[in-house]
């Protein structure tokens, strides 16, 4: 069965979202995430979507149940990469991604979640953990 | 090529007389070739497409080298005069067939003239489409006049198409500048409409979505009174009165401060 | 007039048909020349009613059309299902409004993202809709 591994780094995890999501795959790496938040007691989530060509309404409600959830478990969701084309449609759709912030990149989501959630921990560490 | 020689069409500065008895020399053996009695009065014939691209060429050659529509039509015309005189001299004994054959050859080189004009019109339509995009393109430069900052001033009227064009270049040179911040000049825009209005604040939205932040500039007092009869609601949408005073934002945004050097001997 | 240059049906019967689906109005699209934005704008419909139809009717079928209008050249979907139908079709194309999960954009947002939209419904008998998106649309 296929699951988008999430990376982790430091006190963030970071998902890059590379193919079409459908609806188990989706619910899989919500609830994989959710359980990643609290195992490893991360209080930041990036979502690289930069690879994706399209968001649809399904696309963009599963990026704010992310956001959510992460939220309930003291961790804020940042979603990096949005393509301008993406940007421009999802306006036009009149989607709102509510629950998250977005940045340009990983680097800038960083510094972002940083911002937001202060880093009390100077020493981020770039530890690579993987869950099969 | 005696009669063109004293043609006033004639011009020796544009090009020389070895490649005017060289054009000439193979419009006529085509012409001469696709000439039939059928087609004489046919010259929309296809047996005369060749001679018309030849034309055609011959026209636009003509042109970027100098000479005047009127001057390539003097031209073909000159072929007219060589002809009738070439047909007056071979039928003088018999006026009514040389009275048919001058009317057709003349309607026949008519035509061929017209080409000759309808070429070069066409080459400056081509022209005025190239300057058209020429023009929109260097209308809405995207400048980056700081680290995480874009400045676009935009000049001209803002139509929906434009707009959109506009919006589209913004996001991707965020994207590929990595910017964070931009600023939307619009001082040089006389007017706005209704639906100008909504793709400009599409676009800032846009670019809230993609992570960065938009900034809009030097928008008219005209334009504001506009905005408001049309009751368009720019209260999420920073607008700063100059590009000056937006980038002064912008730096604040990023944190940046802009201070007088106090020590001016290490300059 | 619309003519008809090239056509295609797909048939959608479960959730990883619409990937497929998605990559062949793609390249439609790109065929007609149609450039980024306006691509995304259509697959993005087409996604939102495709997902729709396997949602509320369990599938159906999509049929995929480059056509010529005049000088103008755009892609045509039909989007054809047996579904229950929908009882108040101007309810259903009011923004906000949802009977699913979803976000409530379906209907009035794939609206917004094409150039013509027409949508038939007969309760119990089911749904057609036709979205047309023209190259520069």
């Amino acid at each position: 069965m296929d699951r988008i591994p999430i990376l982790r780094m430091g006190h963030f995890l970071l998902v890059t979202i590379q193919i079409d999501l459908y609806d188990r795959l989706a619910t899989n790496l919500e609830s994989d995430l959710v359980q990643m938040v609290n195992k490893t007691g991360a209080r930041g989530v990036l979502i690289d979507i930069s690879a994706l060509s399209i968001v649809d309404s399904f696309m963009g409600r599963i990026l704010g149940n992310i956001g959510n959830m992460s939220k309930i478990m003291d961790a804020e969701t940042v979603v990096v990469g949005m393509q301008p084309a993406v940007a421009i449609t999802l306006i036009e759709l009149g989607l709102e991604l509510k629950g998250v912030h977005t940045a340009l990149n990983v680097e800038k989501g960083m510094e972002l979640l940083k911002d937001k959630i202060g880093s009390y921990d100077e020493e981020l560490t770039e530890d690579e953990d993987r869950i099969e | 090529m005696t009669q063109q020689l004293g043609n006033a069409g004639l011009r020796e500065d544009l090009m020389s007389n070895d490649e005017l008895r060289e054009q000439s020399n193979e419009l006529l053996d085509v012409l001469l070739r696709s000439m039939t009695d059928k087609n004489l009065t046919d010259v929309d014939s296809p047996d005369f497409e060749q001679a018309h691209e030849i034309l055609s060429g011959i026209s636009i050659s003509r042109a970027r080298l100098g000479f005047s529509p009127r001057e390539t039509g003097a031209y073909v015309f000159s072929l007219k005069d060589a002809l009738f005189k070439s047909l007056q001299e071979e039928l003088v004994d018999d006026p009514k067939a040389m009275a048919d054959a001058l009317v057709r050859v003349n309607k026949l080189m008519d035509s061929l003239g017209i080409v000759t004009f309808e070429t070069f019109i066409k080459g400056r339509e081509e022209v005025i489409l190239r300057q058209t995009d020429e023009i929109t393109e260097i209308s809405t430069p995207v400048i980056r006049v700081w680290d995480g900052i874009l400045a676009l001033p935009i000049i001209g009227t803002l139509d929906s198409a434009r707009t959109q064009t506009v919006m589209e270049n913004l996001l991707q040179e965020i994207v590929d500048s990595s910017s964070t911040i931009a600023i939307l000049d619009i001082s040089g825009v006389p007017a706005v409409d209704s639906l100008v209005a909504q793709h400009l604040i599409k676009t800032v939205a846009a670019t809230r979505l993609m992570g960065a932040e938009c900034i809009i500039s030097g928008i008219r007092p005209e334009i504001a009174q506009t905005i408001v009869h049309l009751g368009i609601d720019l209260s999420n949408i920073v607008t700063k009165a100059s590009l000056a005073s937006a980038l002064q934002f912008s730096f604040h945004l990023l944190t940046l401060e802009v201070k007088k050097i106090q020590n001016k001997a290490s300059l | 007039m619309k003519i008809v240059l090239n056509k295609d049906t797909m048939r959608i019967e479960k959730e990883q048909d619409v990937v497929p689906f998605r990559s062949r109005v793609k390249e439609y699209a790109v065929k007609i020349g149609m450039g980024l934005v306006n691509q995304t704008k259509l697959i993005t419909a087409a996604s939102e009613l495709v997902r729709n139809m396997l949602k509320y009717a369990g599938g159906g079928q999509v049929l995929i059309e480059a056509i010529n209008q005049g000088r103008e050249n755009g892609i045509r979907l039909t989007f054809r299902d047996k579904g229950p139908g929908i009882p108040n079709i101007a309810l259903a194309m009011k923004d906000g409004f949802s009977t699913g999960k979803s976000l409530g954009v379906g209907l009035p947002g794939a609206k917004r993202l094409v150039n013509e939209f027409d949508i038939k419904s007969i309760v119990g008998e089911g749904t057609t809709v036709t979205i047309i998106k023209w190259k520069n649309g």
